[in-house]
């Protein structure tokens, strides 16, 4: 395959930055991260960015982003505004342990829990607590599977470390609230890392918004542990706007018997890549993979998943269902890998898309590879518009055309909302998704989980709640 | 109510209705008969607006206002309701929801402010006695995974909801047994009013035993052949519709 490292300004500025500041960027760094950190970035300088010439980029092309005479923040912003007040969440009895992290920066405070549970800046974890980072730091995350992460590893600052206990169950759900606002042109790499003890269990909500209007790239890259017979319920949301781009890699890793469900549910961006890689590694682990993308004017949404079965008696389930209207573009590959090893797996991967106008575009593509015989795996993607006879029969009840149309799209996502556990956040997403597809859902007003404005009781013209 | 002179309409280029006169009023109940792909649904269709039909000539007043060009929700609005010969499933989207939405868009455009909540749900609950719906309309999508016979049913309780000023009803008989037949034929004869009208589409007699009509119909190659009482539709059902064809030869 053609690897021609294509050389954006972009990366000769990030090679002048890490000759000048690798003092400063490996300064904490422990010798396995320091070495993992050089490696890292010797990847990323030999393949640069990742180009629409490589297979899994075909379709979602960089360069525009790329052009921008970015900035590479060493230090967290310092930002005249109330971070109390910009974190503020307003989701209606959504009781949450709110872990603010601006640019990336965790901006809150840390806590080890009496029960053990430890929340903490990555920077101060590192040194913290070594023998978890030398653990796990890395292991799930490869350098040379893709080299968005290889760049993260090489430049990360910050970002959030979450650890469980063996035995633990969190009752009340954790909220990471990523925002951006620099006020200037910004290029971040935040670097997360979530462990999960054995028979413990988390609920996590990990959000990316934009609270100003410049353009920004965020790379983040998460890796998340979870030993034999943890939960993990995950939910990623993304609000953010049309000037960012957001490359989001997630790492899951499973121990026997864990239990992981996670939702990329994707409202607004101008570019958006959630890479989601699940490694079904101990047998009778389970993974649900879902996501949501609601796309206009020239949004791009890529979801790229790969459900790697490599044990015995494990199930994978993916749903992706997605909304693209006027010029929005959406990629979907879905990658299961069944390895020799992993007989009675269970597999099940679907992708519906709605395509609104006749300018939006979706590549959805399944890809099954499957080396082991006693497997059960389906896969089927749909494009299609919405349908004209339920349209008729909603119209001819006395419902506008509009609404009839808004009513077949929530209904449509609907689908991806309802499987959501936690009530509340059922409840608050919902009303984004409708909001969203009324066009009332503004990226810096009204993002997902921070509310600068008060938030307005939007009278909507057809009551769409369920009575 | 409504007036129907010289309607002429046809799909892709093909001529369907041929010149159709047909007058409605308040309290009245019109049964239209004939064989089958003669028009009878195609006349449905064109009263409420489907775009697949074009009208070539004619012209069809709801209460004194032309219908042609006027979008489906209008009409709908304006008080005419169709009973469709195949209901859609519409998964995602529930019952409740459904018809909370339609009722308040059709008071919205009459000038009335929403239903309130209290006075709709018991709304649903008294229609659904009436149609012996048991099922917990609440979580259901519209007519997903309903049988033929509840899915019929849905449409009568859709119409007993939305209490049209023209109810046209096309082969609601059709897939029912007697009983659902009953139940069916039992709603629309309690939300018989002088001030209502129905339009009742079948091709057997049947369904005109339990709903009584004023008037017969018999739709025969895109016209209205023969009109009478409801004793044509017995004179139908001995003789059947080849006495029809031939008396057109």
């Amino acid at each position: 395959m053609d690897e021609t490292n294509i050389q954006y300004n972009t990366t000769e500025k990030l090679q002048a930055f890490f000759k000048e500041n690798m003092a400063v960027l490996t300064s904490d760094d422990p010798p396995h991260l320091a070495q993992l950190r050089k490696q890292a970035y010797a990847h990323f300088i030999e393949h640069g960015f990742p180009h629409t010439r490589l297979e899994k980029w075909r379709n979602t092309d960089l360069s525009q982003i790329l052009d921008h005479d970015f900035n590479f923040p060493l230090k967290p912003t310092v930002l005249d505004v109330d971070i109390d007040d910009v974190f503020r969440c307003e989701v209606p009895d959504f009781n949450t342990r709110l872990i603010p992290q601006m640019n990336g920066w965790f901006m809150g405070t840390g806590e080890e829990m009496a029960n053990g549970v430890i929340i903490s800046s990555m920077a101060e974890a590192i040194k913290k607590y070594p023998e978890l980072i030398e653990k796990h730091f890395g292991y799930y995350a490869d350098i040379k599977d893709e080299n968005l992460t290889a760049l993260n590893t090489a430049f990360f600052r910050d970002g959030v470390f979450i650890y469980v206990p063996d035995n633990i169950r969190v009752e009340q759900p954790m909220q990471m609230v990523d925002l951006v606002n620099s006020g200037t042109t910004i290029f971040i790499q935040v670097r997360n890392l979530i462990v999960l003890g054995k028979n413990s269990s988390l609920s996590l909500v990990q959000c990316d918004d934009s609270i100003d209007n410049n353009i920004g790239f965020n790379n983040t890259v998460t890796e998340v542990y979870m030993d034999e017979n943890s939960t993990l319920d995950h939910y990623k949301l993304q609000n953010k706007n049309n000037e960012s781009a957001l490359t989001n890699s997630t790492y899951f890793h499973l121990e026997k018997g864990a239990n992981l469900s996670t939702s990329a549910i994707s409202l607004n961006g101008g570019l958006i890549r959630n890479e989601t890689q699940v490694r079904l590694n101990g047998s009778l682990s389970h993974a649900d993979v879902l996501g949501l993308y609601l796309m206009d004017h020239e949004q791009h949404i890529d979801n790229q998943v790969f459900i790697d079965h490599a044990a015995p008696h494990c199930t994978s389930n993916e749903l992706f269902k997605g909304i693209l209207d006027d010029h929005a573009s959406g990629v979907f590959n879905g990658h299961i890998l069944v390895r020799p090893d992993a007989q009675q797996t269970n597999a099940y991967q679907n992708n519906k898309n709605i395509l609104i106008s006749d300018k939006a575009v979706i590549d959805t593509k399944p890809f099954l590879e499957i080396y082991a015989d006693d497997v059960k795996c389906s896969h089927g993607a749909t494009v299609g518009q919405l349908d004209e006879d339920a349209r008729f029969y909603l119209q001819s009840r006395g419902i506008g055309h509009d609404n009839a149309q808004m009513l077949l799209m929530y209904a449509f996502a609907a689908d991806i909302v309802d499987k959501i556990a936690i009530p509340q956040l059922r409840n608050r997403i919902d009303d984004l998704v409708k909001k969203r597809l009324r066009g009332e859902l503004s990226s810096c007003e009204q993002c997902v989980l921070h509310c600068n404005s008060k938030e307005q009781k939007v009278a909507f013209e057809i009551d769409m709640s369920r009575i | 109510m409504l007036s129907i002179k010289n309607l002429r309409a046809s799909i892709d280029g093909k001529e369907i209705l041929k010149g159709v006169n047909l007058e409605v009023r308040a309290g009245e109940v019109h049964a239209i008969m004939g064989p089958n792909g003669t028009g009878k649904s195609t006349l449905a269709s064109v009263i409420v607006g489907r775009d697949i039909f074009e009208v070539e000539e004619g012209e069809i007043l709801f209460k004194g206002k032309n219908l042609i060009g006027m979008p489906v929700d209008e009409r709908a609005n304006e008080g005419i309701f169709l009973g469709f010969q195949y209901p859609v499933e519409i998964p995602g989207v529930s019952m409740t929801n459904f018809m909370r939405t339609a009722i308040n868009e059709q008071r919205k455009y009459r000038g009335l402010d929403p239903m309130p909540a209290q006075e709709f749900l018991n709304s649903m609950e008294e229609k659904k006695r009436l149609l012996e719906i048991h099922a917990k309309l609440a979580n259901r999508s519209v007519n997903e995974g309903f049988s033929g016979g509840e899915k019929k049913k849905n449409e009568i309780f859709q119409m007993a909801m939305l209490n049209p000023e023209l109810a046209i009803l096309d082969e609601t008989d059709s897939g029912l047994d007697i009983d659902a037949l009953k139940i069916v034929a039992h709603g629309v004869n309690t939300l018989r009013r002088p001030d209502n009208a129905f339009i009742v589409i079948t091709h057997y007699q049947r369904l005109l035993e339990y709903i009584v009509p004023d008037f017969v119909h018999v739709l025969f190659d895109g016209r209205i052949v023969r009109s009478g009482g409801k004793e044509l539709a017995f004179e139908l059902e001995d003789k059947g519709y080849e006495w029809i064809k031939e008396a057109q030869v």
